[in-house]
């Protein structure tokens, strides 16, 4: 190991408990831009659910649609107008909306988001099924719930029954880790029985997706739709599931408070440690005068100052790391799962790393003024 | 007749201006050749460490030139300055200032790594050093767990690792005992010798004065060296004694 190395580390374990207060506050704000990355891109895969399990090549919206969630009305008869266009080999309607669960037991209402498709043609079916198949949405008034909304829907697994909209229907297929981001849970149903839970007239649909025949270009299809169906937005997957997150994370104003937190952390985390290495340095303004004074470079001694900053970050991410796995792990079938992609889990090692050195800058700042004649003075 | 290895030509320091300008060190000429020992002596603010900032390159004079082992320092920037000091100035500091997380060691080592000498060929330079000032047992103790006299002679192995042409000592012996001030002597003396350094040991410990080849006194600045019949007169009792 390089001395200079060994003179960081010692230097930085010299002082214990001033180590343990860096190290608090390296890891408090590591684990804080980690939450808030992760809140963002756990956010971001939430609000994108329903559009990752769809199985569509193209989404077919009402005008000005800005998300899944987002309740317009279709004529039903678009279906045949998309079914005639070339290339085209499914049209599968799908009918989404608010409406209220009457809980069993107790009478109470709960507000519910219902999302029903034909089972037959497998649009949007319940994922994740734990009890039950999808396919058994096909019989009457039976319903898809996630097992993790139990309590508020009153009910204990299949074969449990409720009320959506004064409809009798019976829970048939029990999913795990559906949840909603909202705070409404999703209610999987047979096309016709969401129109029935929606008041929704017989051929209105909210959206439709649309499978295109092997070998077909997608995007001469989706122009071709565009030609020949007026006042409807046709997208690509990736299209709706970005316009998505833009809406959930830019236009409601959640992404700016994630990435003040993500800013907040990296300031935090750089003030501290700036306060740190500085006081360390300061501590050890004598030494490094004496080095100044028998000829050491200034490169050198910022070598130091940098090894001292890195070894903080090293360690400190490596604890933060620890304690973020655990926060991932716990919050992995929350309503808002905190998510670490590989991409930010680097993104992350980068900025610590760069807040580090910056941090560093003004320990450095205060090394090259040291007039190495204050060696002779003290 | 050993060359001069510092030489310094009308050197002179004030500090402030208008009526607070004080004058620090007045036209100072002071040579110092290679196996010689030369004490600059003189009272509590006299210059001695002015005059020591600037032969030690920390400090550039006023007026006047100086030269450490032929390079001239007058318009050298502070790195250059490092550079001279790091090729050719060994420091010893009343204080010692050892790296305090550092081994004994470990601190001469630093001396070497900063001039890009490292790994098994520094560690036993560093041992044989320790050896030499009489500390190779105390090579991984911390200067806490060592006497004011050992951390001294871990300073002069320090100094002395990279075989410096110039050793310059600021008040060696003032935090020790007679008895490790005149082991620190000692070896300074056995440096000059042995080494052909030439050393300049800035002191007021008339302690000290038995190992000078050479005396060089201060006052407001001036300085005054010594009478040559004077010099021989001490020599000639010190080779007496021994």
């Amino acid at each position: 190991m390089p001395l200079s190395l060994t003179l960081a580390l010692r230097n930085l374990f010299h002082d214990r408990l001033r180590f343990i207060a860096t190290l608090i506050g390296i890891v408090f704000s590591v684990v804080l831009v980690l939450v808030q990355m992760g809140l963002y891109s756990g956010f971001g895969r939430m609000v994108t659910m329903m559009i990752d399990h769809a199985s569509t090549d193209l989404w077919i919206l009402s005008r000005g649609i800005n998300s899944m969630e987002d309740i317009s009305q279709l004529d039903g008869d678009i279906k045949d107008k998309v079914l005639a266009v070339d290339g085209v080999a499914e049209a599968v309607p799908l009918v989404i909306g608010f409406s209220d669960w009457h809980l069993p037991a107790s009478g109470e209402r709960t507000p519910v988001f219902i999302i029903g498709s034909d089972p037959k043609l497998r649009g949007l079916q319940p994922w994740n099924v734990v009890e039950g198949k999808a396919e058994d949405l096909g019989a009457p008034d039976t319903v898809a719930v996630d097992r993790s909304y139990y309590g508020r829907l009153g009910v204990s697994g299949t074969g449990s029954t409720a009320e959506i909209n004064r409809h009798k229907v019976k829970v048939a297929v029990v999913t795990d880790g559906i949840r909603s981001f909202t705070t409404m849970p999703y209610v999987f149903s047979d096309l016709d029985a969401a129109r029935s839970y929606l008041d929704l007239p017989p051929g209105k649909i909210s959206q439709l997706l649309v499978r295109v025949k092997p070998g077909s270009d997608i995007n001469r299809v989706r122009d071709a739709i565009r030609s020949k169906v007026a006042n409807v937005e046709v997208l690509t997957p990736q299209e709706f599931r970005q316009r998505s997150r833009t809406f959930w994370l830019f236009s409601t104003g959640a992404g700016a408070a994630l990435f003040a937190g993500v800013l907040l952390g990296v300031i935090v985390g750089t003030a501290i440690l700036a306060q740190t290495l500085y006081s360390n340095t300061r501590e050890h303004l004598p030494e490094f005068a004496a080095l100044r004074a028998i000829g050491c470079s200034n490169r050198y001694i910022f070598r130091i100052i940098r090894y001292q900053a890195l070894l903080n970050a090293v360690i400190g991410l490596c604890l933060a790391g620890a304690i973020g796995a655990v926060v991932v792990h716990l919050t992995a079938k929350s309503a808002l799962p905190i998510i670490i992609t590989p991409l930010q889990a680097g993104g992350l090692v980068v900025i610590i790393l760069l807040m580090c050195l910056v941090s560093a800058i003004v320990a450095i700042a205060r090394v090259v003024r040291i007039d190495p004649v204050t060696v002779l003075t003290r | 007749m050993s060359k001069a290895l510092l030489e310094a030509r009308n050197i002179s320091k004030t500090f402030g201006e208008g009526h607070v300008q004080v004058r620090a060190v007045a036209s100072a000429n002071l040579t110092l050749k290679g196996g010689e020992l030369t004490l600059l002596m003189g009272p509590s603010g006299s210059g001695k460490t002015t005059l020591l900032s600037i032969l030690g390159c920390m400090l550039t004079p006023g007026k006047g030139t100086l030269a450490i082992c032929g390079n001239p320092v007058e318009k050298a920037g502070p790195e250059r300055l490092a550079e001279i000091r790091r090729s050719h100035i060994g420091f010893i500091f009343q204080s010692y200032h050892l790296f305090p997380t550092l081994t004994a060691a470990e601190n001469i080592q630093l001396a070497l790594d900063i001039r890009g000498q490292n790994g098994s060929e520094a560690a036993n330079k560093s041992h044989k050093l320790l050896e030499k000032v009489g500390l190779s047992r105390k090579s991984k103790a911390f200067p806490r767990e060592m006497s004011g006299g050992e951390q001294q002679r871990v300073a002069i192995a320090r100094a002395i690792v990279a075989n410096p042409s110039v050793i310059l000592a600021d008040e060696p012996t003032a935090a020790l005992d007679t008895s490790n001030g005149r082991a620190v002597m000692n070896i300074l003396s056995e440096l000059a010798e042995d080494q052909n350094s030439a050393v300049l040991a800035v002191s007021h410990d008339s302690r000290v004065i038995p190992f000078a080849d050479r005396i060089i006194y201060i006052e407001d600045g001036v300085l005054k060296h010594e009478d040559p019949a004077a010099q021989m007169e001490r020599k000639g009792a010190r080779q007496r004694k021994n």
